[in-house]
């Protein structure tokens, strides 16, 4: 086995990982304030994208300003999703929200392959093309950059949830929203920024992942892999979505280099499959009480 | 206005028909079905035979979803057992199509009993999500078990036969396909007027309650399951029989979620509903091709925004029936009907 290679993969796998982890984390968000389990979030990811592509490629701004506002445009998308489509289904079963949100994926991918066509495109390249070592070990810089702008994110979220009183608020709706609710707490507000929150993360990893692998209509894809990463961690914890983020992320590479492309899923779903059977809660969520 | 149609018993309340204008115009409906091929073009034929298929499988998914709560994203992978099965029985074997039909059904009924297992732990969002990943295993199977399935390339049959008849153009066809989907229809009808149907219904509205009043919850599940892929199996047989070859990108999991969006729009819970639904979202690309194709003269660049805007309407739809009618057209039809039946009186 050579072990340089290995560890290449892995580093990469990792890297992409952590990626992963940042969009987990904006799926756990909405998942913890709204129990909505957002089918959408992979096509969230790619508007963001396209619109950094649009404002970076086509308005010819610099990266550094394209960036901000796609990302925002993104999380503004995520707000007004919610308050159009997400609020009139409040107390429809699960199912029927679910529902809605593949239908938004659907809508999304039409509109987007409407304004910007069918055919895949690149993001004009804004990070450092220096090639990156570790020790022996080379990295593509896209994806060591990426990975660093987006643990830097992650950070920033955790923090922004432990200690501001919106985190609190909404870890306290997460917890139980009659008594946040009574406390003065704006149970409606809350959903509305999990939202515009959960989908910031997502867009911001959304432009990331696409300067490295490209972007098409079928980038939205990536939500099935987010969707294992969640639940096998768990889909109300954050920790859970980091850590399964970091794991689902290698698996997928090495499985993909070293058992050909194709084996990326099944590798993926397979522990998915495991998990599902031996603790249905995930790795780090809640256990549920209801068993039937 | 209609009067005098008190029951008396629950015999009566429980019939299929329960008047006799009901038994003229299914009566007639039948002999429109019968008819419709000899006065058909091609296209209209074609039509009509894939809305049968996209009945039966859209009545299948109704059980398993409409019916009995449970959600499944694994409808596409289920059809493509079937399919495949009788993809290979009709390559390797001279079985006619009741039997290679048959036996997609039964396949996919068994795969469909091992994906329901999880359901002895996990329920709604969760077993979603264990049917989403049997359906990306069947497409992996589908692609590299090469020797039986052929492949990414796919595998191409033999037309369907029967007592030396082959029926090998749609018109054959649509006679193999919407008798079969009337009978279908009518067995999932009789399914709910007997316990095991009862008990699917009673599972849905509460399942601890049905637990209580006696049902085993895991083999009703597993009983559901079952029926709802056999449904799912003998329509992608029927799929394979009529384009005649399968691959793997035959069954995408835009299909499964194209099932699903047909039970939703057409009416969770309703038969009716599921035919309605299975008819309107399959003809709906069709119509827009025609809008396309009326507009191309003045607006050249029509047919480039066709597709995505096929997407657009899809996902409007879905959203659209379940936030402003989440009973679909069924309640639509119910209301129409309700209109006539107590005209000259108000609703």
């Amino acid at each position: 086995m050579d072990w340089l290679f290995f560890g290449e993969i892995s580093l990469a796998g990792l890297a992409m990982g952590g990626l992963y982890a940042l969009i987990g984390l904006g799926f756990v968000i909405i998942y913890k304030a709204t129990r909505v389990i957002n089918f959408a979030i992979g096509e969230i990811m790619m508007f963001a994208a396209y619109l950094f592509l649009a404002f970076a490629g086509g308005m010819e701004m610099s990266p550094w300003v394209a960036l901000p506002l796609a990302v925002l445009g993104g999380s503004v998308l995520g707000g007004v999703i919610e308050k159009v489509m997400i609020r009139p289904m409040l107390g429809e079963s699960s199912i029927s929200v679910v529902m809605v949100t593949i239908g938004i994926a659907s809508i999304l991918v039409g509109l987007v392959e409407m304004v910007w066509g069918a055919d895949p495109q690149l993001l004009p390249g804004f990070l450092p093309r220096k090639p990156v070592f570790i020790g022996e070990m080379y990295l593509a810089p896209k994806i060591a950059y990426g990975f660093l702008i987006g643990a830097a994110v992650l950070i920033v979220y955790l923090l922004y949830f432990r200690f501001s009183r919106g985190g609190v608020a909404l870890r306290a709706t997460a917890s139980d929203q009659a008594a946040a609710y009574s406390m003065g707490i704006n149970v409606r507000r809350v959903f509305n920024l999990a939202w515009v929150f959960g989908s910031l993360a997502a867009s911001l990893a959304g432009v990331l992942v696409a300067a490295t692998g490209g972007l098409s209509p079928q980038f939205g894809a990536i939500g099935l892999s987010v969707l294992v990463v969640v639940i096998v961690g768990g889909l109300d914890s954050i920790v859970g979505a980091l850590i399964a983020g970091v794991f689902i992320g290698w698996l997928e590479t090495v499985a993909g280099a070293y058992l050909g492309g194709e084996y990326r899923m099944p590798a993926t779903f397979a522990v998915l499959a495991v998990i599902l059977v031996l603790r249905p809660y995930g790795l780090f969520g809640t256990h549920e009480i209801e068993r039937v | 206005m209609r009067i005098g149609d008190a029951k008396q018993s629950y015999e009566a309340d429980e019939a299929i028909w329960t008047s006799s204008t009901q038994k003229i115009w299914f009566a007639a409906l039948l002999l429109t079905l019968a008819v419709f091929p000899f006065i058909a073009d091609a296209y209209l034929l074609y039509l009509g035979c894939l809305v049968g298929i996209a009945v039966i499988s859209t009545t299948g998914l109704n059980i398993l979803t409409g019916f009995t709560g449970l959600i499944s994203l694994g409808q596409a992978g289920f059809m493509g057992v079937g399919g495949y099965t009788v993809a290979w029985l009709s390559m390797n074997t001279a079985l006619p199509f009741p039997v290679t039909l048959l036996l997609a059904g039964l396949l996919a009924a068994a795969v469909g009993i091992l994906v329901g297992l999880p359901s002895l732990r996990v329920k709604g969002l969760y077993l979603a999500i264990a049917t989403l990943a049997a359906s990306v295993f069947l497409h992996f199977i589908f692609a590299e078990w090469e020797s039986v399935t052929g492949g990414m390339g796919g595998l191409s049959l033999e037309p369907a036969h029967l007592f030396g008849l082959t029926f090998q153009s749609d018109f054959g066809m649509y006679f193999i396909i919407v008798p079969l989907a009337v009978l279908m229809v009518f067995a999932a009808k009789n399914v709910f007027r007997t316990r095991i149907g009862r008990a699917f219904i009673a599972i849905r509205d509460r399942d601890i309650s049905a637990e209580i009043l006696g049902i085993n919850l895991l083999r009703y599940k597993l009983m559901s399951f079952a029926l709802s892929s056999f449904y799912a199996g003998v329509a992608g047989g029927l799929f394979a029989y009529f384009y005649r070859v399968v691959t793997p990108e035959s069954f995408p999991l835009s299909m499964s979620i194209f099932y699903l969006a047909a039970v939703i729009v057409g009416g969770m819970g309703n038969l009716l509903g599921g035919i309605l639904g299975a008819a309107f979202m399959t003809l709906i690309p069709e119509v827009l091709k025609l809008l396309t194709a009326a507009l191309t003269p003045f607006y050249p660049n029509a047919p480039i925004f066709m597709s995505p805007m096929l997407e657009i309407i899809f996902g409007a739809l879905i959203v659209g029936f379940l936030i402003f009618e989440p009973h679909g057209l069924a309640e639509i039809w119910h209301r129409i009907r309700r209109f006539f039946s107590i005209w000259p009186f108000r609703n």
